[in-house]
């Protein structure tokens, strides 16, 4: 009953109030080399909404190049030289807005938020001065300029594909043998149970892989979504992910006892929190911290940032070693934790 | 009540010895400080009332569980400090069915003797030899879901008893099978047994009882009998197994008391009242 009741509840009050697609906090990095009254103005009024949240002075125009593959910055606002004085004299200073576009609908929100706001500036400074000054944003796009949804929807769908058919596959095979009997002829034969779980469990990574390999040929050729980081170093980082996968898959089958549990487990446990929880859907950034820190053991999170900065952004593989290593670290937790309840349980 | 003391030195002799096994989930006590040996070659007859512990204390023998206290051999291995050793030197056919309905007969031995670890050549040699004994050898390639559930049970059990173990353990191999596969199954226990298997079986069925060497009765988790069948009727003064099991039964003080029964898998009702249990894994 408090299950049956609890659920929607909870998804309620998470969908409804907690996470929405809202832009929020968003992390601004600014390069102003110009430093003057208008340019912090602007800045200030940015930093003073509640969607930007200025972080970083940027010192360099190679700086503006990295700021992106750090990957916490959302919009990097680049002030001309001398924006005051032109603003004053020739009525006309240039102001880039550069957005992160991999999630297209995001990037566009993020745009047309700081746009505003410097427009509003725009027109204060109308009214004060009585000069016709314009300030000219120029949003540029970066990782995804033609804006298409396939840039972002790939390495999101690959979390929740993972999770389907890794976990919850895993524990239904394994949860389906201790239904039928097979598991206790199993277990009152030789085989070591760690020997029976390897076995259950390559069938399911080899064929994550092949999955994983015609999502990729797919959306390279079909949806045509370039891969501009290293190949190699993707699919270790996907292999790693569906090794967590699995593990958890693994872990549910140790703790339940039919098929019908082993579903429920992995539908609400696994694949509802990789929906809300991965960044797949709702940005996490415009979560309340709670929930942020809650997506943080959410694995399909990681793997959706690091697979987005190695498919879309082609950084190089020590920009996902974070990612990497939070995963395999899950990865090692959970096999640990599962390995010890086979003995007690299966 | 028989009270032997054994030690390892006649292992020759006996090929499970149990001296006060127990077992016990939290404050219940599903296995009492049983005691009892089996002969090598023995039809040994498990019985009891559901709950009564059967498969508490075979799944100890197996080295499925750990006894809470006492001690068991199987086949001259400790079950609490070699349950490996022990595994290898049994057979197992559980309660439910247990081979896989979705690959063929064929493959279903291939595999269980393949993890006995036995060899190829040999498998696929005593594969007919097997098929053909018990009359299955048309249906090698079919799928075991597509046989009737008593040619299952016959399979079931030549998969059991196929790496030729020292003990076979059935548990309830019976159920739910007609009569004259039943009897069939008996002459295939029987078989076994004159190859020198030690048959270890749980039955609900009292006529199946009266096939067995001895006979065990549990009841509330302790062995109450333990003879020959005819020396049990003549002790309980009954005319058939049924009757003494019935008089032995009627001690039994857990349905009475209506308390959670640990003893296998499962949810059913019995008797007309619900029964739920588990295998004692939770409690």
């Amino acid at each position: 009953m408090l299950v049956i009741i609890g659920i929607p509840v909870f998804q309620i009050l998470i969908i409804g109030f907690a996470i929405s697609t809202d832009v929020k906090n968003i992390e601004v990095a600014v390069y102003d080399p110009s430093n003057d009254e208008a340019t912090n103005r602007i800045i200030n009024q940015l930093d003073a909404s509640k969607y930007f949240n200025v972080a970083r002075r940027l010192k360099s125009t190679s700086d503006v190049d990295n700021e992106f593959k750090k990957g916490k910055t959302g919009l990097i606002v680049v002030f001309s030289e001398n924006f005051g004085e032109n603003l004053y004299h020739t009525g006309d200073a240039a102001v880039q807005l550069h957005v992160d576009t991999s999630d297209p609908n995001h990037g566009q929100t993020v745009a047309s938020y700081a746009s505003s706001i410097i427009a509003g500036y725009q027109q204060e400074l109308l009214q004060e001065t009585n000069i016709p000054i314009r300030i000219n944003p120029e949003i540029r796009m970066l990782y995804n300029p033609e804006m298409r949804s396939a840039y972002n929807f790939v390495p999101g769908l690959m979390g929740l594909v993972f999770m389907l058919v890794c976990a919850m596959m895993t524990s239904v095979a394994i949860v389906r043998e201790k239904e039928t009997g097979t598991m206790e002829v199993l277990l009152a034969s030789p085989v070591k149970p760690v020997y029976m779980v390897v076995s259950k469990l390559v069938p399911y990574f080899i064929i994550s892989w092949i999955i994983f390999i015609l999502i990729l040929l797919l959306s390279v050729f079909v949806l045509k979504v370039p891969i501009t980081g290293s190949l190699v170093w993707l699919n270790v980082f996907t292999l790693i992910f569906i090794v967590v996968a699995l593990s958890l898959g693994l872990l549910i089958s140790t703790v339940v006892r039919t098929q019908v549990a082993a579903i429920l487990a992995s539908g609400m446990g696994l694949i509802m929190p990789v929906m809300i929880l991965s960044g797949y859907v709702f940005p996490i950034e415009s979560m309340p911290p709670v929930l942020q820190w809650i997506s943080g053991i959410v694995p399909a999170r990681w793997f959706n940032e690091g697979a987005k900065k190695l498919i879309i952004e082609g950084v190089p593989v020590r920009s996902v070693l974070k990612e990497m290593m939070i995963l395999l670290g899950m990865a090692i937790l959970i096999i640990t934790i599962s390995l010890r309840n086979i003995k007690t349980r299966l | 009540m028989q009270k032997n003391k054994f030690s390892i030195l006649n292992s020759q002799f006996s090929i499970i010895e149990v001296e006060d096994l127990t077992k016990s989930f939290g404050a219940f006590t599903a296995v009492d400080h049983i005691s009892f040996s089996v002969g090598r070659g023995e039809i040994f007859g498990f019985l009891g009332a559901n709950g009564a512990g059967k498969t508490t204390a075979m799944r100890m023998l197996c080295g499925l569980s750990k006894p809470t206290s006492g001690k068991g051999f199987v086949a001259g291995y400790d079950i609490e400090k070699q349950p490996e050793t022990v595994k290898k030197n049994i057979g197992y056919m559980s309660q439910k069915f247990s081979l896989y309905e979705d690959l063929k007969v064929w493959e279903n031995i291939r595999l269980f003797a393949g993890i006995y670890g036995l060899d190829g050549k040999l498998i696929s040699r005593k594969t007919d030899e097997t098929l053909k004994k018990i009359g299955l050898m048309n249906e090698k390639n079919a799928l075991v879901k597509e046989l009737p559930l008593g040619w299952k049970q016959k399979l079931a059990f030549s998969v059991a008893v196929f790496h030729e173990p020292k003990v076979v353990f059935l548990d309830e191999p019976t159920g739910g099978v007609d009569p004259i596969t039943r009897r069939q199954f008996w002459e295939m226990i029987y078989e076994a047994a004159e190859k020198g298997i030690t048959i270890f079986v749980t039955t609900h069925y009292m006529d199946e009882a009266e096939y067995c060497n001895r006979i065990s009765i549990m009841v509330d988790g302790r062995i109450e009998a333990l003879d020959t069948p005819r020396k049990l009727k003549e002790q309980f003064q009954a005319n058939n197994m049924d009757e003494v099991f019935r008089k032995l039964a009627r001690k039994a003080r857990r349905v009475e008391n209506g308390e959670l029964r640990i003893e296998n898998d499962g949810l059913g009702i019995e008797n007309g009242e619900l029964r739920v249990e588990n295998d004692g894994f939770k409690l």
